[in-house]
């Protein structure tokens, strides 16, 4: 049994509706009681969707128990059948209909349906959101490609490949997958068949005629790429085009799998190389941030910071555990123990420990940054409707590019804006509370210090409280918002380590010239 | 799977007053587009400010929760779900025994938790965990710090609002016992409203006034014999059953939406304690006028135009009289997730006879009605309301109803402005 406040993925059935929803012509019979159907709000409200999700809930009650389910079950998917008239149906059950055991693909086999269908075991009680979407997708492959005939080979037309991996409900897919089926274009590679995003059950039979797959979202395609790969012999991308460097790695790779030159990389442009190197830029130097994320997302965001912000990456870590290897390896890198935990609050810990300067997560992280007064920047599902922009902003390939630039840096306190915050510390309207000028206030941090200290201070609990003489907590004041959790608990660990009681203004400055900024 | 029967037929043969006309109610089965009672705990959890509520469940209760609170307002809510696994059900784990650790972990978190409630799911149900026989356990153990009591906010039992219900009646037999002429407010209100009746009551010479549920759980209204009550809500069957058990009597009226409804209601309560219609009218006179005011500016909107309910909450048709007869509007369809006949007599007396009323749903069938009805607004819950708007129809989000405050005569403008106010979007939208 496992205690959750928020939880970062839905149960295994929402991972199948993803896919289900994604996809045209097909149809998911879920065997649920009623309120589940909770989840068709995700895609009409948070994705703004402006059609049902293409699911038909059997919506049993407690009499119903012991007596006639399955009989609820025939009559809901028979009549899903006539009135939807898919090309093919998923049948499967929910968390509560799991433990009923009314067998959902046997008693739709007994249906006799003229059309495919494919029945899900998605175990509710040990697996989540995206297995289920991953088991979902690869059971639709495999159920509809499996039968098709191998790729022809040595054709003389252009290289084509299939995109695998974008869903509904996923957090920037649909601006993606344009970014990358241009890129692809632009490269002299065909798209065969984008799914599950926008493709039918007969596309999905179409997928062996493509010379290999662009496994964009490994959470979702990884399984069926393997498949692919196994049964009909497309060998698939492993370089998820996130960021400048991942991007130019990502056209190597892509070129090298349709067997075309490599062309001139300076030819593509992105204004985040130079908007990097520009001068104003120094003040991202060594910002230090806390990467929070599915594993695929979370590892790209970390390269990206490293690698084309200058940011110092203090903190790093996923909620799927399916994806922590590469994960932890990275972390090993940057110096770091990853965090592999699917528990809010321990991530709420490590982030009120560590007070990075930024926060890259997902929504639950942005809520956790709102409450440390800590700018955030979301990078990864779960995703809420603010997460769905009217604009374009991919996050993949060189525009990705771009919008990483800017979504990252907007919620930072802009250059010398920093330094006049630091020296002119009691301005009446330009002080902590008056928050950032570009964000009109709204990134002001409410009761920053109480809350980071209280937080740190809880994190230490076995520590004896150290006194703050009072001058150097007045000092302590005058430090800008933003650093000055960072500057009492290195304060503070240094009093410690010098075995002092008081922390008086040497302390304070001893300190400052001990640990640099 | 439609039924139509007459629900009040039987009573047409008892003597008492003059029956309503026979009325003919849809009642359908099939997919429900209606949350399950868990998700009552929303709003319950902010009202009573001391109390916990931690549903036993698995990862989709968790989900819903998350998910239909739209957003995760609250850093670290009043609620939790300890998520049943897959050892629990494989018997690898003691389900009891896990549950004991779970509570433990979560009062050493929490140690401000004065009521702990267990509130069950449609998992916990269908595996027949004894949430009651847990609540008694815990209670010992943790008594007299934490009061530990149980419900079922699951799906197979109940609807949306129902979970108040269940929450509520689980309170009933904690309420301490009096035989002083009280008066019990029974139904979750929002602060601003709860006291602006407590004015009322109190201009009106009504004295012991309590509220129930109260902002502290550890504010109990005591109950007996010569308790009245009046509900503020239309879904607690269960709760004024255990009520009446107890000895307390129900005030019949009609539910505080509107101008109408809400004099009908103080009336009743006013009639019961020997206020004289005098002192009545003088105190209701002045907030009455202000309610007419204020809804004499919607009226152009919302005059001749017509409204068609999904059921959602079981305010629907205490809704649809208000709009109706105060307002203008007419009435496609009304649909409710459950009709009380009896706590709806009042209600449905004044509700047009032509007018459709269904229970429970079959929700293709009832949006193929909706469809062929094209009402100028349509109430609906939020998986419903974007694909309708895309087919052209103006919706309002019926779970807006209840986390808004609605009741009585100040907030009259309120709830005819979230109705007019899509209506005036759509002729002001020139996209």
């Amino acid at each position: 049994m496992q205690l959750t406040v928020w939880t970062y993925e839905g149960p295994p059935h929402i991972g199948a509706m993803r896919i289900a929803t994604a996809m045209e012509g097909l149809h998911y019979v879920l065997h649920a009681p009623q309120g589940d159907t909770y989840a068709d709000l995700l895609f009409t409200m948070i994705e703004r969707r402006s059609k049902r999700p293409p699911v038909t809930y059997t919506t049993f009650e407690a009499r119903d128990l012991g007596s006639d389910t399955a009989e609820i079950f025939k009559s809901a998917a028979r009549g899903a059948y006539e009135r939807f008239q898919p090309q093919a149906m998923i049948v499967g059950a929910s968390c509560t209909a799991e433990l009923i055991q009314d067998d959902p693909g046997g008693l739709t086999k007994a249906l006799d349906l003229p059309i495919p269908v494919i029945a899900l075991e998605l175990p509710s009680y040990s697996k989540k959101e995206n297995w289920g979407a991953s088991e979902t997708f690869y059971r639709l492959v495999r159920g509809l490609a499996a039968a098709q005939p191998k790729r022809p080979a040595n054709r003389l037309a252009r290289p084509v490949c299939n995109v695998l991996g974008p869903t509904a409900l996923g957090f920037r897919h649909r601006d993606d997958v344009r970014e990358i089926t241009g890129l692809l274009f632009q490269l002299g590679i065909d798209v065969n068949v984008i799914a599950p995003l926008g493709a039918t059950p007969e596309d999905l039979t179409r997928l062996p005629a493509a010379d290999f797959n662009v496994s964009l979202y490994p959470e979702i395609s990884d399984v069926a790429v393997r498949f692919l790969e196994k049964e009909f012999g497309q060998p698939y991308t492993k370089t998820i085009p996130i960021g400048v460097g991942a991007t130019n790695d990502f056209i190597v790779e892509v070129c090298g799998l349709a067997g075309i030159e490599v062309p001139d990389l300076s030819a593509f442009a992105s204004n985040m190389p130079w908007w990097s190197r520009s001068v104003d830029s120094n003040y991202l130097t060594g910002k230090r941030v806390f990467i929070f994320g599915d594993g695929t997302h979370a590892l790209a965001a970390a390269r990206v910071a490293a690698d084309e912000l200058a940011f110092t990456v203090v903190g790093l870590g996923c909620y799927n555990r399916e994806f922590a290897r590469p994960v932890r390896e990275a972390a090993t890198e940057l110096g770091l123990e990853a965090l592999i935990t699917d528990d809010y609050l321990e991530v709420e810990a490590a982030i009120a420990r560590l007070q990075p300067e930024l926060i890259l997560g997902t929504q639950m992280e942005r809520h956790i940054a709102k409450r440390l007064g800590i700018p955030c920047a979301v990078i990864s599902a779960p995703v809420h409707v603010q997460d769905f922009p009217a604009r374009y902003a991919p996050q993949m390939g060189f525009e990705g590019a771009n919008v990483l630039f800017d979504t990252w840096v907007h919620p930072l306190i802009m250059g010398l804006e920093e330094h006049l915050l630091g020296m002119f510390r009691e301005d009446f309207e330009f002080n902590d509370s008056a928050g950032a000028s570009h964000l009109g206030g709204h990134g002001a941090a409410e009761k920053v210090t109480d809350a980071v200290a209280a937080s740190a201070q809880a994190g230490e609990g076995a520590i004896a409280v150290l006194h703050w003489a009072p001058e150097a907590e007045n000092e302590l004041k005058k430090i800008p918002f933003f650093v000055r959790g960072k500057a009492k608990r290195n304060t503070e660990a240094f009093a410690r380590d010098k075995h002092l009681e008081t922390i008086t203004l040497e302390t304070l400055y001893d300190a400052k010239a001990s640990y640099g900024r | 799977m439609t039924q139509l029967i007459p629900p009040l037929a039987q009573k047409a043969l008892s003597n008492c007053a003059a029956p309503p006309p026979a009325r003919v109610v849809l009642r359908e089965r099939g997919q429900r587009e209606v949350f399950c009672g868990l998700t009552s705990i929303m709003w319950l959890h902010r009202k009573m400010q001391d109390a916990f509520f931690l549903i036993v469940g698995s990862r989709t209760c968790a989900h819903l929760m998350q998910s239909a609170a739209g957003v995760m307002i609250f850093a670290e809510p009043r609620f939790a779900t300890a998520i049943i696994e897959e050892r629990d059900l494989a018997g690898m784990a003691d389900i009891n025994e896990e549950l004991n650790k779970t509570v433990s972990r979560l009062l050493e978190r929490r140690p401000e938790i004065k009521l702990l409630f267990l509130v069950g799911s449609c998992p916990s149900e269908v595996i027949k965990l004894d949430l009651g026989r847990a609540a008694e356990r815990l209670s010992m153990t943790y008594s007299p710090r934490v009061r530990i009591l149980n419900y079922s906010g699951s799906g197979i039992e109940t609807t949306f609002t129902q979970g108040e219900d269940a929450c509520l009646t689980a309170m009933v037999p904690e309420l301490p016992e009096t035989d002083a002429a009280e008066l019990v407010v029974v139904g979750a209100l929002a602060d601003v409203v709860e006291d602006q009746f407590a004015r009322i009551f109190e201009a009106l010479g009504i004295d012991n006034v309590h509220f129930f549920p109260s902002k502290k759980a550890g504010h109990l209204p005591p109950v007996g014999p010569n308790t009245k009550f009046l509900l503020a809500q239309p879904w607690l069957r269960d709760t004024a059953r255990t009520l009446e058990a107890r000895g307390a009597k129900h005030l019949p009226a009609l539910f505080p939406l509107g101008a109408e409804g809400t004099t009908h209601w103080l009336k009743a309560a006013a009639d019961a304690f020997g206020v004289t219609a005098e002192r009545f009218n003088a105190v209701t006179e002045m907030p009455r006028a202000r309610a007419t005011r204020a809804l004499a500016r919607y009226s152009d909107t919302l005059a001749g135009k017509s409204l068609f309910c999904f059921p959602d909450s079981q305010l629907e048709l205490p809704l649809a009289r208000f709009l109706s007869r105060e307002l203008g509007m007419t009435l496609e369809e009304v649909g409710t997730p459950y009709l009380h006949a009896v706590h709806m007599a009042e209600e449905l007396a004044l509700l047009p006879t032509d007018v459709r009323i269904s229970e429970g749903q079959d929700v293709d069938l009832q949006l193929d009605r909706c469809r062929d009805a094209r009402p100028d607004i349509t109430l609906c819950g939020l998986g419903l309301a974007n694909p309708l708007e895309q087919e052209g129809l103006t919706t309002k989000w019926s779970i807006e109803l209840v986390f808004t405050p609605i009741q009585g005569y100040e907030q009259c403008g309120d709830l005819a402005e979230l109705f007019a106010r899509p209506l005036n979007r759509r002729t002001r939208l020139a996209v």
